[in-house]
């Protein structure tokens, strides 16, 4: 048994109305991973707040105790001066300043009223050197993708003299490739005696890197697992987060017949719209039947995103080449409208930010993409929407006292179910889900799966986009596997696997 | 908590009751007088027909519309000379002002809209250009800068009042209409809580519903009370009503109304439901230039006269009103009954510290404290909700 670096003993944190914690217990060891597991809004994020003095002393209840000795942290700067470091999960770079800029970003280098901009960019290549990152802190964040910007945050705590370093969700936008890279990097700091808290959803990873598992459930701990001593499995930890067994971790589907193909595309190329004859997308050609899951794999950056957003109405991209045929015709989709028109649906990737208006309630949301049906002549009949918006409310179970609730104030699971319901309102014949149970939790990703299934039943197809290749497999009929915006390979999924989907991904690259 | 809750609700008018009250006090009765409430009225129609086209902007997204008050004079001139210099009929006139408008808001819209010109910038142009080539106008066609008289028929639709009494006489239409408002208000609001009690969604206490009528009722009658003695309904405010009904039903009802809620609390993610965001930033300034040309017409009538200062920093009352009404800065929130109130809390200062004869200089920069306060104001009431 190692030294107890640090102990939060009965922490208590309230919100008005919510009990966010309630007598929270833990402990972390010297130089060990420790691993806090929950569903969302289980208050993990919040006691990781609370640790770090965004939550000041005084507003919760209870000890931390950090090397021996009581911390009472008002601010963030008290935390980071005993050198606990947090990283959140979303990333806090400013894109048009460079790495080096962005690491000392508060912690200048230089004198009180002078910045010394050569030690700046010494010490950022020193510390960006130790994640393991090749390119020049002169690099522009916005010149790098969100793995490398992952790392540069990693690097920015590291130039902090970090000594207890917290990543919340820190592979929640990361592919697995850079996932994998930034776990063993992990275990790396922990050789060199770095004592570490990861926040994830993702259990391999814990299985992967933890020593040790805390498990939250509605604010307070459920329990804890020593990976040394006890026997670790996913299907473990799942019990405990959710009190109960999940046995089958993607629902089956029954009775759904395979029918035509609803919609097709040949040949279809899209340009970068910014720079000209960058090909994001290259001569794809793919379909989708009715009745049908059909998973298009790809890692972060494959053109997954591009592809359908050119495909939905030509809401990206520049000089789109192609065919488009729907239910066998042939069409022209130059808006989102129509394409919504033609019974085309994309749930966007991003809930926050391209995906619903946080500011408006659940009701307003709920009906933006087909206003036509609640209304006459234009004039809203608010007591059709309302009927709607509470019809899909109960349908996909969205927990919230009422539709006037503003979706900003709902839990991830939530707002992916307002964003289904809004499409699903829409009623359309083609869904495409963009990533549709990212940074959610596994109870919820189940609803969403069987969602999904009903969805089929009912004869509309669902192209399911996903980086996450347990998901591709488990949930879809057939598999496209995209890399480097071509379509490198298609397979049924029980044919699919981990190794031959990674596999083509790897070839297609070599043939370059 | 209720309690609390509905203060919140209604802190701006809170804060107007107890500033009139303020002032009432403050100028030993004054500012109580039938003469003051018609003054109220007609010296601040301009910002309340101004102010809802300038709601419409800013709910896309916090954009604005500088060149309002230099198109108001622009477009003032050109009346002045259709109307006063070429003796063309005032209708004729009415119409063609608004053709220019239709034109300046369609260049405008397309210029934001379709072009991605930053509306600040695209709007200081006009607000420069509007302003020179009204002057040039005016001086070029008459001696004193300033084009008078207008014909009675274009005043009398646009000011003045109507079924106009003696003072201190009690004028019987205006309290009719006022008498009939307030059924009118009353009936409604027993019918929607009706209404959503018999459908079981969220209602308001019946007691809540009694207050609120009733307030709303005495206040409606008060007001039309004062106005009967000081003459009768200004027609600046049958203008105002008219204009403040029909957004208030253009943005809480109709879907185009939601479409302007949306694209300014997420852009993107309206695009991508199939709103046409391009379409619904040229709507709003060409309906931002169509209001302009009324509030014009409303201020041309007032003075009597086309001048080169007409609307003077009118973009700028126009934005406070807003600001302080509630509408949000960064856009997609704010109601048009919000800066109703924001621009009759202003009015009230404005009026009640020339009635107490503070210098003007002073009034500016309690003006810009109002404004300040009542920003600062909303961002804690709306951070304590989370």
């Amino acid at each position: 048994m190692g030294k107890i670096i640090l102990e939060m003993k009965n922490i208590t944190k309230e919100f008005p109305g919510v009990k966010a914690l309630d007598n929270v217990n833990l402990q972390v060891e010297e130089g060990e991973i420790h691993a806090l597991v929950g569903e969302n809004g289980a208050g993990k994020s919040t006691l990781m707040n609370v640790l770090s003095g965004v939550y000041p002393y005084g507003t919760y209840s209870g000890d931390i105790i950090y090397n021996g000795e009581v911390c009472k942290f008002t601010k963030i700067k008290d935390s980071e001066e005993k050198g606990i470091v947090i990283i959140h999960q979303e990333l806090a770079l400013v894109p048009l300043m460079s790495i080096g800029e962005n690491m000392f970003l508060g912690n200048e280098k230089g004198s009180k009223n002078h910045v010394d901009w050569n030690k700046t960019y010494q010490e950022a290549d020193k510390y960006l050197k130790m994640v393991g990152l090749t390119d020049s802190s002169h690099t522009l964040i916005k010149d790098i993708g969100t793995g490398k910007q992952q790392l540069v945050e990693i690097a920015k705590a590291l130039a902090k003299q970090a000594r207890l370093l917290i990543l919340d969700e820190p592979t929640s936008s990361l592919n697995e490739e850079d996932s994998k890279a930034l776990l063993d990097l992990m275990l790396e700091f922990k050789k060199q005696g770095m004592t570490m808290i990861i926040i994830t959803h993702k259990l391999n990873e814990v299985v992967y890197v933890a020593d040790k598992i805390t498990i939250i459930r509605d604010g307070s701990t459920v329990g804890g697992m020593d990976c040394k001593k006890d026997v670790i499995d996913e299907a473990h930890i799942i019990k405990g987060m959710v009190g109960r067994e999940i046995t089958d971790r993607f629902p089956k589907r029954h009775d759904v017949t395979v029918g035509d193909i609803s919609l097709e595309v040949k040949d279809w190329s899209v340009e970068h719209p910014i720079y000209a004859g960058r090909k994001v997308v290259d001569h794809v050609n793919f379909n989708v039947k009715s009745g049908e899951v059909v998973g298009i794999y790809g890692l972060m950056g494959a053109g997954r995103t591009e592809l359908s957003m050119s495909i939905f109405g030509q809401s990206y991209g520049a000089n789109i080449k192609g065919k488009l045929f729907i239910k066998g015709r042939e069409k022209v989709l130059k808006s989102p409208r129509e394409a919504i028109n033609e019974g085309l649906a994309y749930v966007t990737e991003s809930r926050k930010v391209n995906g619903l208006i946080l500011s408006n309630s659940i009701k307003i949301n709920t009906t933006l993409a087909n206003m036509k049906d609640v209304s006459t002549n234009n004039v809203i009949d608010a007591d059709k929407e309302y009927a709607a918006a509470v019809e899909y409310k109960e349908k996909l179970r969205t927990k919230t006292p009422t539709v006037e609730q503003n979706v900003g104030n709902l839990s991830g699971g939530n707002m992916q179910k307002v964003l289904l319901a809004k499409w699903m309102f829409a009623n359309p014949d083609i869904l495409i889900l963009d990533e549709p149970t990212r940074g959610i939790d596994v109870g919820a990703k189940y609803e969403i799966y069987c969602i999904i299934n009903d969805l089929v039943k009912e004869g509309k197809s669902v192209v399911m986009i996903s980086s996450e290749l347990p998901e591709v497999i488990g949930m879809s009929d057939r598999i496209y596997v995209m890399n480097e915006g071509r379509f490198v390979a298609e397979m049924p999924s029980d044919q699919a696997t981990q190794e031959n989907i990674m596999a083509a991904i790897i070839q297609s690259g070599k043939g370059r | 908590m209720k309690i609390t809750e509905v203060l919140k609700k209604n802190a701006m008018l809170i804060i107007l009751v107890l500033v009139y009250v303020f002032f009432v006090i403050t100028t030993k009765g004054a500012m109580f007088m039938p003469l003051n409430f018609n003054a109220l009225i007609t010296q601040n129609a301009y910002v309340y027909i101004l102010a809802t086209g300038m709601l419409m902007c800013m709910i896309t997204g916090g954009n604005i519309d500088l060149s309002c008050g230099s198109f108001i004079c622009f477009v003032g001139a050109i009346g002045g000379i259709l109307m006063v210099n070429l003796g063309l009929n005032p209708i004729l006139a009415i119409l063609i002002m608004l053709v220019i408008g239709i034109a300046y808001g369609s260049l405008l819209g397309f210029i934001i809209a379709y072009v991605n010109v930053p509306p600040w910038i695209a709007t200081l142009a006009g607000y420069l250009s509007f302003r020179g080539w009204g002057t040039a106008i005016l001086s070029a066609n008459s001696d004193t800068g300033s084009i008078a008289p207008f014909p009675d028929l274009f005043i009398n639709i646009f000011s003045g009042k109507i079924f106009s009494t003696p003072m201190k006489q009690l004028n019987i239409v205006c309290m009719i209409v006022g008498i009939t408002a307030a059924v009118i208000v009353v009936l409604l609001n027993f019918m929607t809580r009706a209404n959503r009690v018999r459908k079981g969604y969220e209602a308001d206490s019946l007691l809540s519903v009694v207050i609120k009528s009733v307030l709303s009722a005495a206040a409606i009658i008060l007001v039309t009370y004062k106005l009967a003695m000081a003459g009768g309904i200004p027609t600046a405010l049958i203008w105002v009503v008219a204009i403040v009904l029909i957004y208030n039903f253009i943005t809480s009802k109709t879907v185009v109304g939601r479409y302007f809620y949306v694209v300014g609390g997420n852009a993107e993610a309206a695009r991508l439901s199939g709103v046409d965001n391009k379409l619904i930033m040229f709507l709003a300034y060409l309906n931002m230039e169509v209001i302009t040309v009324i509030t014009s017409y409303v201020v041309i009538a007032r003075f009597q006269a086309a001048n080169s200062t007409a609307g003077t920093n009118y973009e700028m009352d126009a934005i406070s009103a807003c600001v302080v009404g509630g509408v949000s800065a960064y856009g997609g929130s704010g109601s048009v009954f919000g800066m109703v109130i924001g621009a009759t809390l202003i009015g009230v200062i404005n009026l009640g510290m020339s009635l107490m004869g503070i210098d003007a200089n002073w009034q500016k920069v309690v003006k810009g404290i109002v404004l300040l306060a009542a920003v600062v104001f909303d961002i804690f009431a709306n951070r304590k909700k989370r």
